[in-house]
């Protein structure tokens, strides 16, 4: 068990250390992860400028602006960048074999590689988000309850791990078809619109929302930042926590075969 | 005690065949050829602890895939193999803590951090204790002459450098068994020359079990005494280096100097004239005539300077491989068979 943490530990701290190498770089894409948000206030002041209703879909103006804020927050936890496509590159030109060799697990230490990565991007964020959100504190109603914000935190936590092991289970998808990206680019346009990012996702009206809210990708964005707006409470909040961990766990084992299979399949490509 | 055990092992594998054009690009959406391609048929070897075996073989000739299967990366079609005891592509940890893989071609370490994080995370993956490690470590860096490189960038390094932190983060476990799938590819010559006395000292002292395959017979020369011969799947000569020539070099090169100063017109008739600047010439001439060829020479003109050698090593090696081609190339219809699948 110690020497489990002591090689989680080194991954972790090497993996931080590389993360800081390219510090320009890593600086400039926290910035810019700014940018869209900006478009989507002006868009909805557009909308609401437009019309004389002070409710869309059960979302005032400044509910609108908060939601898409906090959103920003759980995609910090839950997006992946380059995760699934890096599996699949792994796949391909025989990284791979570095995990069959070694006495190492890939996903173990692919989670630590991401936890540190998470880990530097938050510290660099830290400040531009904290100086956003004060800037547009006028838009919360004050922060929620003590127990819905465990309830948040809980969501946030568990918006990573899903994150993870969806995307994980999507790059080994390359040890059958060398080739995902095209598939990755599905992936993320869904994601984009049935996640919440683009939109919360309860103003989906009939079938549609019904479908949508099947799915797990409302918990990589829209179910966390409607706990915080206490939009989900009560029985409806801890099933939505219950559903959520159900889908981590599904995503767990699924990677786990994914792994298994796919290692069978597995040939060595690339010499 | 042998280290490795490997009976009839065998492995093949479906590639795609895709025909030239773009019209065969589209066919090949609904309907795919795939053909078998036995890298491995069926190879008996065994592998005594300590021995420093060199596998050669032209290129697809299943050297890299036997070390694959050995390592545990494939999964064989048929067959068996043990090494230290354990069935390699059941991926064990207790087996993947007392070998290691290197290859040139490939590299393990970190990109952009100094070698020494590498192996501070090996130290972890394969549960080295601190003060062994730190005498490992310092010991393997000596002998190869890169300390002073530990805290660069891996990056930053020159290839003959990084192929050093290579084996050096492989070594770092002491593991028993070792493969090295060319580990001087693209070297040049004074760092192949390190390594290979590396490598020597290492295996002499530490007396571990390494299966060794390369194209650069000065590799092979200085380090096996021990040489296994695949082609096309299949071993050929499991042996010492010198008996390759024996059993594969048909040929003697007599070099001759003449005291006249002048090259015999008729020289030819000897055997096939290799070079000729007067007063010196050069003759192959197949072994079993070596004697009478000799003879004739001396008897029929007045020579300073004789000497008969066996002809250089890489061009036994070349003729032997091709020799070794040529029956598959004549089955090429009936052996890879040709699957159809929808």
């Amino acid at each position: 068990m110690h020497a489990l943490a002591a090689t989680w530990w080194t991954v972790l701290r090497i993996s931080l250390e590389e993360r800081l190498v390219y510090r320009g770089d890593f600086a400039l894409s926290t910035l810019m992860r700014f940018l869209p948000i900006v478009t989507q206030i002006f868009l909805w002041a557009a909308v609401f400028s437009a019309t004389t209703k002070t409710e869309i879909a059960g979302y005032r103006y400044e509910e609108f602006v908060a939601y898409y804020l906090l959103t920003m927050i759980t995609r910090a936890f839950s997006s992946m960048p380059g995760l699934a496509s890096g599996i699949a590159r792994d796949i391909r030109d025989g990284t791979v074999k570095k995990y069959l060799i070694q006495p190492i697990d890939m996903l173990g230490f692919l989670l630590a590689y991401r936890i540190a990565h998470k880990l530097v991007y938050y510290v660099v964020a830290l400040g531009p988000f904290a100086l956003v959100f004060f800037l547009c504190r006028g838009f919360f109603d004050g922060w929620p309850a003590p127990h819905m914000m465990a309830a948040y935190v809980a969501s946030l936590v568990m918006a990573f791990l899903l994150g993870f092991f969806l995307e994980a289970t999507i790059g080994m998808i390359g040890f059958w078809f060398l080739e995902v990206s095209s598939l990755l680019f599905v992936y993320m346009l869904f994601n984009f619109f049935f996640s919440g990012h683009m939109f919360p996702i309860d103003m989906l009206p009939g079938i549609w929302g019904e479908l949508v809210r099947m799915l797990p990708l409302q918990y990589l964005a829209y179910f966390p930042s409607a706990v915080f707006l206490g939009k989900v409470t009560g029985v409806e909040l801890a099933r939505g926590l219950l559903v959520q961990l159900g889908w981590v766990v599904f995503f767990i084992v699924t990677s786990r075969l994914a792994f298994h299979f796919g290692v069978r399949r597995y040939s060595g490509y690339g010499g | 005690m042998a280290h490795i055990e490997i009976q009839n092992l065998s492995k093949s594998y479906r590639v795609y065949q895709k025909k030239e054009g773009l019209a065969a690009s589209f066919g090949g959406l609904f309907r795919r050829r795939y053909r078998t391609v036995e890298a491995v048929r069926g190879i008996d070897l065994e592998v005594e602890q300590g021995e420093f075996v060199a596998f050669l073989g032209p290129n697809g000739a299943g050297k890299t895939t036997t070390l694959k299967l050995l390592s545990g990366v494939i999964t064989p079609t048929g067959g068996t193999a043990r090494v230290l005891g354990h069935v390699p592509w059941k991926r064990e940890n207790a087996y993947r803590r007392r070998f290691a893989l290197v290859m040139g071609q490939k590299n393990q370490l970190w990109w952009d951090l100094p070698a020494a994080e590498s192996f501070r995370l090996h130290q972890h993956i394969y549960r080295i204790e601190p003060e062994r490690f730190d005498r490992t470590r310092d010991e393997l860096t000596d002998l190869l002459g890169v300390r002073h490189l530990l805290s660069q960038p891996v990056r930053e390094l020159s290839l003959g450098e990084r192929m050093k932190m290579e084996l050096i983060a492989a070594l770092l476990h002491s593991p028993d068994v070792l493969f090295l799938d060319e580990p001087t590819i693209g070297l040049d010559v004074i760092a192949q020359y390190n390594i290979q006395r590396f490598l020597r000292h290492y295996q002499q002292v530490r007396k571990i079990t390494i299966l060794l395959t390369s194209h650069y017979m000065k590799d092979v020369a200085a380090l096996c005494r021990r040489v296994v011969v695949i082609a096309s799947g299949r071993i050929i000569y499991d042996g010492s280096l010198s008996g390759i020539v024996d059993r594969f070099g048909g040929h003697k090169v007599i070099s001759l100097q003449f005291t006249s100063g002048q090259i015999p017109a008729d020289l030819a008739r000897y055997g096939e004239v290799l070079s000729e600047v007067a007063p010196r010439a050069r003759l192959r001439v197949a072994r079993n005539l070596v004697p009478e060829v000799l003879a004739g020479l001396l008897a029929r003109h007045v020579v300073e300077d004789v000497t008969v050698e066996d002809p250089p090593l890489e061009e036994v090696i070349a003729e032997m491989f091709s020799s070794a081609e040529k029956p598959t190339v004549s089955q090429l219809g009936q052996v890879p068979e040709l699957l159809e699948e929808e």
